[in-house]
């Protein structure tokens, strides 16, 4: 095993961090919702939902940056890299915009939207990973 | 075309994408119902929400995982074979093991979201999120061997 699939593997272990996360997220949003407010244990669940999307995020960005310069077959500028890139931009975006809007009174469906725009980009980004358009 | 395109065929990428989706739902649920239970001290709603979340987002994601590794692997004639790679082994153990540890975490949960109705103690969930740690402990050596292919 070389040192690329070390990489490879914290690649994947992050992108399973980051949708784990969001899925964990959804139940906390959806509570909030539900609930008309929060608790200190759901406080404390969407804290873990947070330390892990960014360890996620963190985590496939900079292993995915590494695999497209050190691997041979791939290049930073690929067309499915890129979009790779877009989509975990627009992702984090609207995630985080979702985590500071939650905190806000009536914003329960704000919240939502953008948490389901995250989560869609993050499928998104499988597919392009996948099937790598234009590879 | 890439050096990893040149060697996985196109036909597989629907199976593997159904494959990986669903152990993402599958870690996703596990990670929940594990976070949940473990952040609810004695808060029933969230013990509840831990335990649905590994019923209802935990235990499709298994299937939706395996069906996609079965897909792959009969279509290549390879369940008609002993397993021959190491990794292709750690996720037939961590899978199918698994599923029975699952399986067992499940019904003693239920027991305890019962027995939490009745307002008695939340002994048995707390041994249903030990589980869930130790699986996703499994789950993440799964997919390190899955990833990193070691020989």
């Amino acid at each position: 095993m070389g040192f690329d699939d070390w990489i490879l593997a914290l690649h994947v272990l992050s992108a399973f961090a980051l949708v784990s996360a969001l899925i964990l997220l959804w139940f906390v949003y959806l509570a909030l919702r539900a609930n008309g407010g929060t608790s200190a244990a759901l406080g404390q669940l969407y804290k873990i939902g947070v330390i892990v999307v960014q360890i996620g995020v963190a985590g496939t960005l900079v292993s995915g940056v590494w695999l497209a310069i050190s691997l041979d077959a791939y290049r930073p500028w690929d067309g499915w890299v890129m979009i790779g890139f877009a989509l975990l931009a627009i992702g984090t975006a609207a995630g985080f915009r979702a985590g500071h809007v939650s905190q806000q009174a009536g914003g329960s469906r704000q919240t939502l939207v953008l948490h389901a725009v995250a989560s869609l980009a993050a499928v998104l980004i499988l597919v392009d990973m996948i099937w790598k358009p234009g590879a | 075309m890439t050096v990893l395109a040149e060697i996985r065929p196109d036909e597989w990428n629907f199976p593997l994408f159904l494959h990986i989706l669903g152990a993402m739902i599958l870690v996703g649920g596990m990670l929940t119902g594990a976070s949940a239970l473990a952040a609810a001290r004695g808060d029933a709603r969230l013990l509840r929400l831990g335990y649905w979340s590994l019923v209802a987002v935990g235990l499709p994601g298994w299937v939706a995982m395996w069906v996609g590794a079965n897909w792959i692997y009969a279509r290549e004639d390879l369940d008609e074979e002993p397993i021959a790679s190491v990794w292709v082994g750690i996720g037939f153990v961590v899978a199918e093991l698994g599923l029975l540890l699952f399986l067992i975490s499940l019904v003693v949960g239920g027991i305890g979201v019962y027995r939490l109705r009745a307002g008695k103690g939340t002994g048995l969930l707390k041994a249903t999120m030990v589980i869930s740690i130790v699986l996703l402990v499994a789950y993440a050596v799964a997919i390190w061997a899955m990833t990193a292919k070691p020989d």
